[in-house]
């Protein structure tokens, strides 16, 4: 019989894959479900021998059947799919997410295996030896993380997997655990065997119930958790939900979150690594950066280490979104630059209009103008320029967005989601959308420009976390590049 | 058994199913707000009580999220994301006709209870914005149409 796959997760289907699947289903064929491709503009797509056709409707499937309709071409040879180097998303969109033997015959647990065949501490050589910097935003080195709370003396360590993959533009953590579980689970596990933790917990947000359904059948049957490996080590998960709270995503608000608090962010130090979950030594850890551990572990750290520029190590999938053509996850290495990205795997916007802002790095990245489009994506690179890489998510805007509502909602937002602890973030946010209001209508513009300038200077140095500290980044890059959209008020 | 009652032993139960666990508080409260769609104004003394904290400490974590609603929503609960990916995409060009087709505001729920409208910031669906979650089931490149639609029995 023949086989196709269609994509299970939730991005296909809320275009309508459930549909599609079961179109192909009534006219006899294997339907296997799997990840998303992550090429999201033919979705829903059908893959039939490495053939992909799409973006299909239920009507479709006779015709993709009978005459070959919808063909797009063999997969190897889509080109915004060739040209990627596929190391964490390998297997996303190649099998059913929820097959543990299909996870193991394609290389699966063979990461864990390695790190259990070697000493804890040299599991962490091997994840520092990488370069392995955390996924999440702040591009911490990983193998100085965990060493950190290696070396901290203690009976209960915990391995905290942050999945509160908030910002907008971003979805390469949702795609890796719907599409790729127990790669997940798997660096958890490795994560502990070298920290000493026997717990891990994974904190997923409420936005994500496909992930969380995946992720709790997952835990449920990996066949590593909860069970006597090498040497005695045992590992378990838990899944914890949040419950629509942004600011979780931080890692000590997070952590608060976990042990059944407010969000509120804690002050550092003491850090995470030496008082993290319920006072406990923790790893905290981004979806990818723990996915990447197995990769590293099973293939060596020189492979890691071998792609990359400057100090960004290994691959990173980047995720296109907003007003782009072709939008979706293209992972590649470090060093590719943001044009690159938007015109030859994105095919420029959607509406088809002229690329004035790109924000990379999700609310709290900066928005660059098509002049800084060709910026190398790596960490020192974007800060370089004002920015930030943040979880790789890329937001493009067409010629009529304005700046100035977007740097008003970058205010409005950090209020909306601001826990409140520290006075430049709770009271600042609300200022800051006052004063823009101010300069757009055209009160004392000079000086509520000086206004905004201070106020930015004391959120930036003066609040307890990246919510407030980082708001002014978006603000900032606003004003730098399109100074123009504030100045509308005032010439009128 | 009355309805009243029915609801604080099933608070009470879902609440006890958390004792075990580390910081059990947030997630007995999930529970209880899947459970119900919103967290019943009985749940703060009974969580209080099950899991030995004090009122005080689940006011207030009931009050931070933004998930835990207050009062039962409408029949279908319809969120909008008005996010940048989906401002990119053009959703606030059809917040208004979003809510002239589903005849009620952002954070409101219509007076016969038949929907309940609510912002949200992103679903992890930026490569098909604008998104909007209906039932919990995701949609993408949503119009007022396609929400009005959806929501249609």
């Amino acid at each position: 019989m023949t086989t196709v796959l269609i994509a299970k997760d939730s991005g296909a289907k809320s275009v309508g894959a459930d549909a599609v699947a079961a179109a192909f289903e009534a006219a006899g064929l294997d339907v296997i479900r799997t990840g998303s491709r992550g090429l999201y503009w033919l979705e829903p797509m059908a893959e039939i021998d490495g053939v992909v056709y799409g973006p299909l409707t239920p009507e479709d499937a006779s015709g993709v059947l009978e005459s070959g309709a919808k063909r797009i071409g063999p997969l190897a040879d889509i080109p915004e799919f060739a040209m990627q180097n596929r190391m964490l998303f390998k297997r996303v969109g190649a099998m059913d997410p929820t097959d543990v033997e299909a996870y193991r015959a394609s290389g699966g647990e063979a990461g864990l295996n390695a790190a259990l065949a070697i000493s804890p501490d040299d599991v962490i050589q091997a994840i520092a030896d990488s370069g392995l910097r955390g996924r999440g935003g702040a591009g911490f080195p990983t193998g100085i993380k965990w060493r950190t709370v290696a070396d901290t003396p203690d009976q209960q360590k915990y391995i905290v997997c942050n999945a509160d993959e908030g910002d907008s533009g971003t979805f390469a953590d949702r795609m890796l655990m719907e599409g790729d579980p127990y790669l997940l689970l798997e660096g958890l596990a490795i994560a502990g065997y070298a920290v000493g933790a026997s717990k891990g917990f994974i904190y997923l947000r409420s936005e994500y119930p496909d992930a969380a359904e995946t992720l709790a059948n997952a835990i449920a049957n990996a066949p590593f958790l909860d069970a006597d490996l090498a040497g005695g080590f045992r590992f378990s998960i838990e899944l914890r939900m949040g419950a629509g709270a942004y600011i979780c995503g931080e890692e000590t608000a997070l952590l608060e979150s976990l042990e059944g608090k407010r969000g509120l962010s804690r002050a550092k130090p003491p850090l995470p690594a030496h008082a993290g979950a319920f006072g406990q030594p923790t790893v905290v850890n981004n979806v990818l950066t723990l996915a990447a551990a197995p990769i590293i572990l099973a293939e060596g750290a020189e492979a890691h280490q071998a792609m990359g520029t400057g100090r960004s190590r290994g691959t990173m999938p980047f995720q296109l979104a907003g007003n782009i053509k072709q939008g979706g996850l293209v992972e590649a290495p470090f060093g590719i630059t943001l044009r690159q990205l938007v015109e030859d795997f994105g095919g420029g916007t959607r509406s088809g209009r002229p690329v004035r802002a790109v924000q990379v790095g999700g609310p709290l990245g900066a928005y660059f103008p098509e002049s800084l489009l060709d910026t190398p994506m790596d960490y020192e690179a974007f800060a370089a320029a004002g920015g930030m890489l943040g979880h790789g998510g890329v937001v493009v805007f067409d010629d009529t967005v304005d700046l100035a509502a977007q740097a008003r909602f970058a205010f409005a937002f950090c209020a909306h989601e601001s826990c409140g602890k520290c006075t430049p973030c709770r009271i600042g946010a609300q200022r800051g959308v006052e004063t823009v209001d101010k300069i757009t209508s055209g009160e004392n513009v000079d000086a509520n420009f000086t206004v905004l300038d201070d106020l930015l200077e004391v959120m930036r140095d003066g609040s307890l976390c990246a919510l407030g500290g980082l708001t002014p980044t978006p603000v900032e890059s606003a004003l730098k590049w399109f100074k123009q959209d504030f100045d509308k008020g005032a010439s009128q | 058994m009355n309805e009243t009652t029915e609801t604080a032993d099933s608070i009470r139960a879902l609440a006890r199913d958390c004792l075990g666990l580390d910081g059990p508080v947030m997630e007995a409260l999930v529970r209880i707000n899947q459970r119900f769609g919103y967290v019943p104004p009985e749940a703060q003394a009974i969580v209080a009580d099950v899991l030995n904290v004090s009122q005080a400490d689940v006011a207030g974590v009931t009050g931070f999220y933004s998930d835990f609603r207050k009062a039962p929503p409408g029949r279908v609960v319809v969120q909008l994301c008005r996010a940048e990916a989906c401002q990119a995409a053009g959703v606030e060009a059809v917040v208004k006709d979003v809510e002239a087709a589903l005849g009620c505001a952002f954070g409101e729920t219509r007076s016969d209870g038949a929907v309940t409208l609510e912002d949200a910031y992103c679903f992890g669906n930026c490569a098909l914005s604008p998104a909007a979650m209906i039932d919990g089931r995701l949609v993408g490149r949503v119009d007022a149409q396609a929400i009005s639609d959806a929501v249609k029995p």
